[in-house]
């Protein structure tokens, strides 16, 4: 087999706008969105699914983009962390995870924000063990666990009132 | 990543010629949690991977029917972990799915893919032995079901033939009551394989089906059919013999980074025995 890489026509939305495109069969998800669109909050990090540094939503579902062929994102609507930000404005789980110190290093962040959006989406009151399990696919090398486990309550609360 | 080329058949016969055309160039793709990580790390170079993620007769889901429940290979762990049918009447299979990998994982992870990656530590695979799943195959001959303890044979290998894919997982809808647990230990939730993967169900006839994996090259069932196991009131050394005869094909690899084989020989017993007591709880509760 030749090789040169062979394209594949796909169409997919990211964060509300639709995109058409052509892949490289054997290029990531994760790979497409850094690298062709230029949507470098993605990061890239363990590559074998388990530090959820490349956490997005595919089709309201959240997945490891470095675990998905780009090809198999054909016709998928995708929510990267930059489309968590409605108007330019940080949604309210982003500016808890800045209020409570969620934030230090930052590299696993945009992984961390997706899953926890997720998160509330499916259980808007989720209990600390909740959360645990909803973000057990996030690996945080600083440890900042406690502080994003305060924020994702933080958010909650605030969607309450 | 090495390429590929990449096909999307839309039918179940064009993919079942495609495999049939490549033969051991060829990789089927469902979820790609594991298939993904191996062609990157190049421990796969398939010349084509063929997704059967476009197929309409594969598309994911349960549904009941003539006596089964029939899971879609295509299924993720999600859905079979949340699937009213499966919660009812095949409760450890769903908390097995809920347990492996991380919700991103669970997305994406199939249970066709779970079965036949034949990881030792497949997670679904024990419900899978303890409620007597068939596996149902399609190839060039047409279909083929393989009761699933004739599937496994060691990692990475099963007794599905090269030019066949898996198209669903039967499980009889039980004639007698059941009641069943899943157990597992794992290093770190979320992330981890199991160390150790158990699972206990016990009829009301007084039948003990015990599963368990991790702890060998494939994963084992054993059955008691003396009814001392599902007898809380028999002998308790009555009982401890009849558990460590049922225990007794689990050898675990010295060689495995994940655990020990003296940890994983004495969790097997606390496993063994809190999914012997929870099962019958739940033989209990469904009287």
């Amino acid at each position: 087999m030749s090789a040169m890489a062979e394209l594949f026509p796909i169409e997919l939305t990211v964060n509300g706008r639709r995109r058409s495109l052509e892949v490289a069969v054997h290029h990531s998800l994760l790979d497409v969105l850094r690298d062709d669109l230029e949507l470098t909050g993605t990061k890239e990090c363990c590559l074998v699914g388990e530090c959820g540094a490349c956490t997005v939503a595919m089709n309201g579902q959240i997945v490891d983009s470095c675990l998905v062929l780009a090809v198999e994102a054909d016709g998928a609507e995708i929510t990267t962390v930059e489309g968590l930000a409605a108007g330019g404005r940080l949604s309210p789980l982003q500016q808890a995870f800045l209020d409570t110190g969620a934030v230090q290093c930052g590299f696993c962040t945009p992984g961390q924000l997706v899953a926890a959006a997720d998160l509330l989406a499916r259980n808007p009151r989720p209990s600390v063990p909740e959360i645990e399990e909803g973000l057990a696919g996030n690996l945080c090398r600083c440890g900042c666990y406690v502080q994003i486990t305060e924020a994702v309550l933080a958010a909650a609360r605030e969607a309450d009132r | 990543m090495h390429t590929f080329a990449y096909a999307r058949p839309a039918t179940l016969a064009e993919a079942v010629a495609l495999l049939a055309e490549h033969g051991a160039a060829a990789r089927v793709l469902a979820g790609g949690t594991d298939l993904i990580i191996r062609l990157r790390d190049g421990t796969l170079v398939p010349d084509v991977v063929i997704d059967l993620k476009r197929i309409a007769s594969l598309r994911p889901g349960v549904r009941e029917e003539a006596g089964l429940v029939v899971i879609g290979a295509t299924t993720v762990m999600t859905d079979v972990a949340a699937d009213p049918l499966v919660r009812r009447h095949f409760p450890a299979l769903a908390d097995a799915a809920a347990v492996v990998g991380s919700v991103q994982i669970r997305n994406r992870a199939t249970l066709g893919g779970n079965i036949c990656n034949a990881s030792p530590a497949a997670d679904t695979a024990p419900p899978l032995l303890v409620y007597d799943a068939t596996v149902v195959a399609e190839g060039p001959g047409g279909t083929r079901r393989i009761a699933v303890d004739d599937f496994f044979v060691r990692s990475g290998v099963t007794t599905l033939a090269g030019d066949e894919i898996v198209t669903a997982i039967e499980l009889p809808l039980p004639a007698l009551r059941m009641g069943a647990a899943h157990e597992r230990r794992t290093r770190r939730r979320g992330h981890d394989l199991a160390s150790v993967t158990l699972c206990c169900g016990v009829r009301e006839d007084g039948v003990t089906r015990l599963s368990y994996g991790s702890v060998g090259p494939r994963p084992v069932l054993r059955v008691d059919e003396t009814g001392i196991l599902a007898d809380p009131a028999a002998p308790a050394e009555a009982r401890t013999n009849i558990l460590e005869q049922l225990l007794a094909d689990a050898s675990p690899s010295p060689r495995s980074m994940r655990a020990s084989p003296a940890y994983r020989l004495a969790m097997l017993r606390v496993l063994g025995r809190r999914a012997l007591a929870t099962a019958l709880e739940r033989l209990e509760a469904r009287a």
